[in-house]
């Protein structure tokens, strides 16, 4: 059962034009700026707006098919987190999760009981009688993300999930995200403008500008082809699974990074491609990850060069126009890549 | 740096503010005072007792509540209406809705005997059909009522809901919610100081309703004399009497707001 859809809404001087698919169990992240129709998207997704024109089917199911069929929110089988929440202020934790379930026929009793069990698969079992205004930024998320899991949704919706919480609390609340969509059997779309939580998160992007599709594909292809300078930007990032023996980082990749933050376990390192120099012969000095790397390929972008270079691990590096000419870069051409501590970014994966 | 200005700004209150604030001030509060200050406070209790006030008394508190009920049951889905359906022609509603509001109440009254009289608009049927006649009972009393403080009612609910973020309903709606279910446990709790507010001034200004009562309703002691009714007829004979009920009516206005804010809005400022 896939979701397929051809979105279509026309409003003055805003048209969103987007063909979508989303398999079962697939995580597809929609990223884009500002204005580039994401939140439309999610709302006729959620069927909170009808489209101009096309439809909106899962498996065999039309939501959404203009003109015609709508089939509004209340109707949808789907689990939306909004971007601030909204639980609920005068329920309960417990009583924001059993919403959806009361809402939708289910006994008080049996709803609770099914609450309950979310509020403790999110680690919130102990809170489940205080208010939403008494809980943090993380703990709201957890409990919108039990509150839109609990109905047992085959869409699952998250608007900026992460966007409202502090840099502290976003590591790990992703983290614990990514877990709870691994889990999650149905079809999710996350709507963000961060690339990081993006990549981390979903099996595929989907690139929006001014609503249409700019680029679409594995987090891994987009950031090594990235179309549109915009892209490049955006999903400029040099991400790696590894694993953290205190203040070294293992990668899956192949190769060792040496990070500023201790950890242990699984996580994900990630550094800029700006935070990447190059050098015809191995540096002295204080960056203390060096490694050989091979170029493959070499893209001007608006205002600097990104040279794409095999190694272990692979990586992408932004370097100046002086930098170009005097490296006289080629395929092929050995170099050596090297990072500070410093520049390195460490998630619990 | 806005705590610098701040203070700056409290350092010098302008008197040209302040000065007609204190006399606004002394104009409220002087003939509440003046009211206290002339009551015969020895002849309360005697006046209490007497039949005729602890009858207009129960007949005022009984009709303004009933009339409050009657405002709620109608007034919270119509403010719903305009604030939460696009229906067409909103803005020109919302205007009709606060004409009672600005009109005297006695124009009021006399737009409700026209009405519902025996050989009114609608009247004639009630009286016909099922015989039924509102002018001059105290049936017509709570519709009187009704009529002038239900705009009260609506503009604050109305505002209530225009103030509250739609997102929440949207949210309840992507959980299942049918729009009648959002509305009970979503909007409804959300509003509800607003809600309450209303109903409180809604009550207030039944309890006070003078013109369109005297006009619809005429004056039946027992059946639609109510305190201000009481009072106005008592200031006639016996003006004495007529302190007396107007502070008791001052001390149960007062006291039931009191009661009300404590209980429900926790004594917000």
């Amino acid at each position: 059962m896939t979701l397929r859809a051809h979105l279509r809404v026309t409003r003055d001087r805003f048209d969103l034009d987007l063909d979508l698919t989303i398999g079962r169990g697939e995580v597809v992240a929609l990223l884009g700026p500002n204005g580039a129709g994401k939140t439309t998207t999610l709302r006729t997704l959620a069927g909170l707006l009808p489209l101009t024109d096309g439809h909106v089917r899962v498996g065999d199911r039309v939501w959404d098919e203009q003109p015609g069929t709508f089939l509004p929110a209340a109707r949808r089988p789907i689990g939306v987190v909004f971007q601030d929440h909204l639980l609920f202020a005068h329920l309960s934790a417990l009583d924001n999760v059993a919403f959806g379930l009361r809402a939708r026929g289910t006994r008080r009793a049996e709803a609770r009981t099914a609450a309950r069990g979310w509020l403790e698969r999110v680690g919130l079992l102990d809170l489940a009688h205080v208010k939403p205004r008494a809980l943090s930024g993380g703990q709201a998320q957890r409990v919108a993300l039990a509150r839109a899991l609990a109905t047992g949704p085959q869409l699952l919706l998250l608007d900026e999930p992460l966007a409202a919480l502090d840099a502290g609390t976003r590591l790990q609340v992703r983290a614990e995200l990514g877990r709870h969509l691994r889990e999650f059997d149905g079809h999710t779309l996350i709507v963000t403008h961060d690339p990081l939580d993006a990549m981390v998160l979903a099996d595929r992007l989907v690139i929006l500008e001014r609503g249409r599709v700019v680029q679409r594909g594995t987090p891994a292809d987009v950031a090594r082809h990235p179309r549109t300078g915009y892209v490049a930007d955006l999903v400029g990032l040099n991400l790696y699974r590894g694993t953290a023996r205190g203040s070294t980082v293992d990668l899956d990749t192949g190769g060792t990074l040496t990070v500023v933050e201790p950890a242990a376990g699984p996580v994900h390192v990630a550094f800029p491609p700006t935070a990447v120099s190059l050098h015809p012969a191995p540096p002295g000095g204080s960056p203390r990850n060096t490694w050989r790397v091979t170029v493959t390929g070499v893209e001007q972008h608006a205002r600097t060069t990104r040279v794409r270079l095999d190694g272990a691990p692979p990586v992408l590096a932004d370097i100046t126009t002086a930098t170009l000419a005097e490296l006289r870069l080629g395929p092929g051409d050995p170099l050596w890549a090297a990072v500070k501590a410093t520049e390195i970014r460490t998630y619990p994966a | 740096m806005n705590r610098v200005r701040r203070r700056a700004v409290g350092g010098r209150l302008p008197v040209v503010l302040v000065l007609p604030a204190l006399v606004g001030l002394a104009f409220l509060l002087v003939p509440l005072a003046g009211l206290l200050v002339r009551t015969p406070w020895g002849a309360v209790p005697g006046q209490l007792v007497r039949a005729e006030v602890g009858q207009a008394l129960r007949l005022s508190l009984v009709c303004a509540s009933l009339a409050t009920v009657i405002c709620l049951l109608l007034g919270v889905p119509l403010a719903w209406l305009l604030a939460r359906s696009d229906l067409p022609g909103r803005g020109v509603l919302r205007a009709l809705v606060t004409v009672p509001l600005v009109l005297p109440p006695v124009v009021g009254g006399v737009a409700l005997l026209f009405v519902l009289g025996r050989r009114g608009l609608v009247g004639q049927y009630l009286d016909a059909w099922f015989g039924i006649s509102l002018p001059f009972t105290t049936a017509g009393v709570v519709l009187a009522e009704a009529f002038v403080a239900m705009p009260f009612l609506v503009v604050s609910v109305e505002g209530a809901l225009r103030a509250a973020d739609p997102r929440y309903e949207e949210a309840a709606a992507t959980l299942g919610a049918s729009r009648w279910l959002i509305f009970r446990r979503v909007t409804l709790p959300t509003i509800a100081p607003g809600v309450v507010a209303g109903t409180v001034l809604c009550w207030a200004r039944a309890l006070g309703e003078f013109g369109a009562t005297i006009t619809f309703a005429g004056n039946f002691p027992g059946r639609t004399t109510t305190m201000p009714l009481a009072v106005y007829l008592a200031l006639e004979t016996d003006p004495d009497a007529a302190v007396v009920l107007s502070v008791v009516l001052l001390l149960v206005s007062v006291a039931v707001l009191v009661g009300l804010r404590d209980r429900w809005i926790g004594g917000a400022p």
